[in-house]
């Protein structure tokens, strides 16, 4: 089994790396807010402008 | 120029998500007829099975998933990060370098030329294209996170940026070979070596390109469309980490029973035992997020393609840590269980989430606010969710069935079916997920036609990008 050789100290990299870049997400505040967020996703209205009157008539409808 | 969003690759790749799904689930049709009725083709070698088996699996994993896969997340880094998306002549280019591929797969695979090396039967020349291709879209993807306007990077663009970097460093170590002429090569390593490298890199093809890419669209799309925020943004941050953390060794369990050592296969086993975890960790956090307005599932098939696609997603990810169990495998190894979990997987959850971020994106990039008939929708997801279902429940009667027979002894140690009277027990359950199947293909037809209906006489249209003061620290 000689490709363990190659498999396990790539996966120990892969840790080191994905460790990495949690350390880096933690201090540069990525973590900072955990509910901000989820709202901003929805906060952005990505209807087309013209389009966006009609679906809110709909909803209204509905 | 810079003022609006880059839409028109995105609205590439999602119209090609459409075509290519009906492409590879029409070969997935043909094959499973096939195995009823083999000599179905005349014996035209280039239509042999062993050929278009290949051409099906790279069509709807590559082609199908792949494009669906490059909209979407070229979609949701730039909405999120606020950014047009980086150098879009090198976007332009994963557009027509993936297709490419795709068209050089159609021809070669059929042609016979193949690595044999499942989900990675490229030869040489288009492994290098791959390469470059996805290697573009990582400088792509990562380069307009960086020039992102906002300070956070939403959970979604996790899921692709690990996807991306785990499917270039899969293909590149499981596609090293020696080259002896222009389309046949030597893989780099070989035997049980080669067996390890090439489940490494199956299973994390599983892990990272039909899951986490397909999760990332899920934390964007089933919020959006919902209009409620992920059930708990912590809970999706916590599930990325502990994923991509816990994912890399489970591939071992492809290779109970075999050549490889024994304590190789249990140390896969009890990493696909830990990845139920993540896995259901992130299905109830999709699911939940409809907590509180359960009532928009009635109403809206593109929410029930979601959901539903969740809940497949669920499904499989237990099966799967079961199937991985070493007892449990010397019955289901082989038999057509597998395939069963397999479309579970792949129709239920990847295909099913795709088909739901199409619907929500294609209206979009037109100009339109919905699609051009809300009720082709609900009929789409009939149609599908019934032949999935069709689809994997006559895999599990059937998987189990052979299983059983084959493992079947008489009093004097003999076996009490030959191989042939297992294949003869399989025609109606082969019957019934041709049928499925088909279903699940006739979806994809109805999708194309209101798709078609909702583009046309549209201008395809860029939105703009929300000036920075609008834009939300």
């Amino acid at each position: 089994m000689d490709i363990l050789y190659l498999l396990i100290p790539m996966s120990l990299i892969l840790v080191l790396v994905i460790g990495w870049a949690f350390w880096w997400a933690v201090k540069s505040g990525q973590f900072d807010d955990m509910e901000g967020p989820a709202y901003r996703v929805l906060m952005d209205d990505d209807l087309p402008a013209k389009a966006e009157t009609i679906s809110i008539s709909k909803r209204e409808e509905s | 120029m810079e003022a609006t969003y880059n839409y028109k690759v995105v609205r590439q790749f999602a119209l090609m998500t459409v075509v290519w799904g009906i492409v590879g689930m029409l070969v997935g049709v043909l094959i499973a007829a096939q195995l009823i009725w083999p000599d179905l083709t005349y014996g035209i070698p280039w239509l042999s099975y062993g050929r278009l088996r290949p051409l099906h699996t790279n069509a709807v994993i590559f082609a199908f998933g792949g494009s669906a896969l490059f909209a979407t997340s070229y979609y949701v880094v730039q909405r999120t990060c606020h950014a047009r998306l980086f150098c879009d002549k090198l976007a332009g280019f994963t557009f027509w370098g993936w297709n490419l591929v795709i068209v050089l797969a159609a021809v070669t695979l059929p042609l016979g030329f193949t690595t044999s090396k499942e989900y990675a039967e490229l030869e040489w020349p288009i492994d290098l294209l791959i390469a470059v291709v996805w290697v573009s879209y990582a400088v792509v993807f990562f380069g307009t996170i960086m020039k992102r306007k906002t300070p956070h990077i939403y959970v979604a663009n996790w899921f692709f940026g690990a996807f991306i970097l785990t499917v270039a460093l899969l293909h590149i170590v499981n596609s090293a070979a020696i080259p002896v002429e222009a389309m046949k090569s030597y893989s780099a390593y070989a035997g049980v070596q080669d067996a390890m490298i090439q489940w490494w890199y199956g299973h994390n093809a599983v892990g990272f390109f039909l899951t986490a890419g397909f999760l990332g669209m899920m934390y964007y799309f089933i919020p959006k469309q919902a209009g409620r925020p992920v059930y708990s943004y912590r809970l999706s941050v916590v599930h990325f980490w502990a994923l991509i953390f816990t994912y890399m060794w489970a591939g071992p369990h492809h290779l109970h029973y075999t050549a490889l050592p024994d304590w190789t296969q249990s140390l896969g086993m009890v990493f696909s035992l830990i990845l139920l975890a993540p896995s259901w960790g992130g299905m109830v956090n999709g699911i939940m997020t409809l907590s509180g307005a359960w009532h928009k599932l009635r109403t809206d098939p593109i929410l029930k393609f979601l959901i539903t696609s969740l809940s497949f997603y669920g499904m499989s990810t237990f099966e799967g840590p079961m199937m991985s169990i070493k007892t449990v495998n010397a019955l289901s190894h082989y038999t057509d269980w597998t395939v069963g979990h397999v479309h579970s997987g792949a129709l239920g959850w990847v295909a099913m989430v795709s088909i739901g971020c199409m619907y929500y994106l294609i209206p979009r990039l037109f100009g339109r606010a919905e699609m051009h008939s809300i009720k082709l929708i609900t009929l789409h997801f009939w149609v599908s969710t019934i032949g999935v279902v069709l689809y994997i429940a006559s895999m599990w009667i059937a998987g189990v069935m052979q299983g059983l027979m084959w493992r079947a002894v008489n009093l004097d140690g003999t076996l009490t079916y030959t191989f042939a009277e297992v294949v003869a027990r399989m025609y109606p359950y082969y019957m019934i997920r041709l049928l499925g199947g088909a279903l699940f293909f006739s979806g994809m037809l109805i999708m194309a036609y209101n798709v078609i209906k909702t583009i046309s006489g549209q201008k395809a249209v860029d939105a703009p990008i929300p000036a920075p003061a609008m834009a939300h620290a």
